[in-house]
């Protein structure tokens, strides 16, 4: 190996060093561009093969069928501040409100402290209003007393919307 | 909505294709680092390569794709610098071992990437909502002690260059005080969490004339700094001899109160203790003046150990310790230059040690500033993402769980190269990824892992209504 070689070799490497972080900076673009301007400069460009599964700003919506009766999983929070988070649904009745001690407190103006509650009886799932000031909604009707809720059946808390999912 | 008026969100999208092109570029340029090393040694490509190249490749694809199965959303720049990091360290020990240092161990090393691996991927797994760690923040706190204390244990309990951290379990030996560092990042993160209001509110403020200085926290709030300073001083500093994970811990520890109540003045207060303590000290813990008089009279020749002082039994390497090791290593560094020797042309051997804390300097030397640069900036995105990561998430507790990680990260970075550079005075930590060591890489894959989770769930986009049409109208405000 000559030495001319070898320094190529050398430079070379500090190079595909280099690539890599500057791959690693465009990847960051993202946050500071968001999505939708990778969409609008992948749409002008052919895809470079690096993000082809990027998804859409709006994903499409999760699988769970409406109409076919299974088991819920878990308690999902699609609205309000709290949206995003989940809860897994165990043989416990779960408290939702302001309170501390609730199962999931949700930090909402139109809640009140013990809003309502959701509990499993005879393998179905109901919601319960426990009297709060300003009511629970299932769908579009205020609650007077517990109704089953089924996957995917949105349960309104002043600005928060639940639901089950499977 | 919430999600959109939200900056700080991370747009949701998956990029995993992003994230196996750098990873396939990083396992590259491992690859690409053996070839050099044997072409610039030998004239001819490594007889090992295909060994290493399909294992510690293989590796690094199977994550990869394990990533994709269970955490979709997670950031697309974790893996691959977590995978150049871990790779250039291999490659680098690999280099050490032609003709450097007799058992560098690169195979020992890639078998325990191995193993860290399928640690990381069993956190991943099963760890789908790190805020159940929350639950059990006092358990956290009691385990990172206990492990903290575990090498003062007799029997198992081994000494290593002075300083007490390791256990020796009969088949390999561990440094506990890598984990406990994570144990107290969850602790830390759930006792914030709860405390935060108190820790932040409650205050006396100082005043010289009209101006205010500072915010004191009330006397009785200053509890769990106490706690832990006593701790970090007298447990760690005078008892095991273990400076870098004492200032690990009590920067870690400074950090996430800063992060959690946003006042200086906890950070005033903690270092002034901390450096307080660490004068006092100083007349009385022999090991903590060898390390300052080495750091700041490193050239000293009586210190350095020169022939004509070791003659001298009265010169302080004598009688103590001598700064070879650290002047070497910047001797080795300056050696590298801007473009380095090429690897496999230099020399690291003379640096005592050099494939452990002071692997820094082998790099520094044969990639050069030009090289080094890019592993500092690799470690740099790291923390730069667990910090948006935090950002990102909407749990105070995730919140508090990936900043502190992300600090511990970049201040152990910190520690250790500014130790090697000369910047502070050397404490005994290693690179995460990239020194040789199984604790020090499994902790390294467990924060990444945790990290990893973490992002996942904040970038993850929020659950649409099934229904979006039979809900009552919400006015917004």
């Amino acid at each position: 190996m000559s030495d001319l070689t070898l320094m190529l070799i050398k430079i070379a490497y500090l190079a595909g060093l280099w690539l890599f972080v500057f791959m690693a900076v465009g990847v960051i673009r993202t946050d500071l561009l968001g999505a939708p301007a990778k969409s609008k400069r992948r749409s002008r460009s052919s895809p470079s093969g690096q993000d082809a599964t990027s998804a859409p700003r709006r994903p499409a919506a999760p699988k769970a069928p409406r109409g076919r009766r299974n088991e819920p999983r878990s308690l999902v929070v699609t609205k309000g501040p709290l949206a995003g988070n989940s809860l897994p649904l165990g043989p416990h009745p779960i408290l939702i409100g302001r309170a501390k001690d609730a199962t999931l407190v949700i930090n909402d103006d139109y809640a009140s402290g013990r809003h309502a509650r959701i509990y499993s009886e005879n393998g179905r799932w109901f919601v319960e209003d426990m009297g709060s000031t300003n009511g629970t909604y299932l769908g579009q009707q205020r609650l007077t007393r517990p109704q089953p809720v089924s996957v995917g059946q949105p349960i309104r808390i002043g600005k928060t919307v639940l639901e089950l999912r499977k | 909505m919430s999600a959109a008026s939200n900056s700080l969100a991370l747009p949701p999208v998956k990029r995993r294709n992003a994230e196996l092109a750098m990873t396939l570029l990083a396992i590259g340029l491992t690859l690409y680092a053996l070839i050099e090393t044997g072409l610039t040694r030998n004239g001819e490509m490594p007889p090992q390569l295909f060994l290493y190249g399909g294992l510690f490749g293989g590796l690094a694809l199977l994550a990869h794709v394990f990533i994709r199965f269970f955490a979709p959303w997670s950031d697309p720049l974790l893996l691959p610098i977590a995978t150049l990091l871990n790779g250039l360290g291999i490659a680098m020990l690999w280099r050490l071992e032609q003709g450097e240092i007799e058992g560098a161990g690169p195979m020992n090393q890639l078998i325990l990437t191995a193993a860290s691996m399928a640690v990381f991927a069993g956190i991943i797994f099963f760890l789908k909502e790190p805020r159940t760690l929350q639950r059990y923040p006092y358990l956290m706190a009691l385990a990172a002690v206990v492990l903290l204390l575990l090498p003062l244990l007799p029997g198992i309990g081994m000494t290593v260059n002075g300083a007490r951290q390791w256990v020796n379990l009969g088949f390999t030996s561990l440094q506990p005080s890598e984990f406990a560092k994570i144990a107290l990042v969850i602790f830390l993160s759930g006792y914030m969490v709860s405390k935060r209001d108190v820790l932040s509110l409650a205050s006396k403020q100082v005043k010289v004339g009209r101006f205010k200085i500072l915010d004191l926290p009330r006397m009785r709030d200053m509890a769990p700094m106490a706690v832990m300073w006593g701790f970090c001083i007298i447990v760690l500093v005078i008892l095991m001899n273990d400076l870098g994970t004492s200032l690990m811990l009590f920067g870690t520890f400074l950090a996430m109160i800063y992060v959690a109540t946003h006042r200086s003045s906890w950070i005033v207060i903690g270092l002034a203790a901390f450096f307080g303590a660490c004068a006092l000290l100083y007349p009385f813990v022999h090991h903590f003046r060898v390390r300052m008089v080495t750091w700041l009279n490193a050239f000293d020749p009586e210190v350095y150990c020169t022939d004509a002082a070791l003659a001298n039994p009265d010169a302080f390497c004598n009688t103590a310790g001598n700064s070879q090791q650290l002047v070497r290593g910047l001797f080795a560094m300056a050696e590298g230059g801007m473009t380095g020797t090429g690897l496999g042309g230099g020399k690291p051997g003379f640096v005592f040690e050099v494939q452990n804390d002071f692997i820094f300097t082998a790099f520094g030397e044969e990639l050069g500033l030009t090289g080094v640069m890019v592993m500092l900036l690799a470690l740099t995105l790291l923390v730069e993402r667990g910090m948006r990561i935090a950002l990102a998430s909407k749990e105070l507790f995730i919140k508090m769980f990936a900043s502190g990680i992300s600090f511990l990260i970049g201040f152990q970075t910190f520690v250790v190269i500014g130790g090697v550079t000369r910047v502070i005075p050397m404490t005994g930590a290693t690179i995460p990824f990239v020194a040789k060591g199984g604790s020090a890489l499994l902790s390294s894959w467990v924060m990444l892992a945790l990290l990893m989770r973490m992002s996942n769930n904040a970038r993850k986009p929020a659950p649409q209504a099934i229904q979006d049409e039979g809900a009552t109208q919400v006015i917004q405000r």
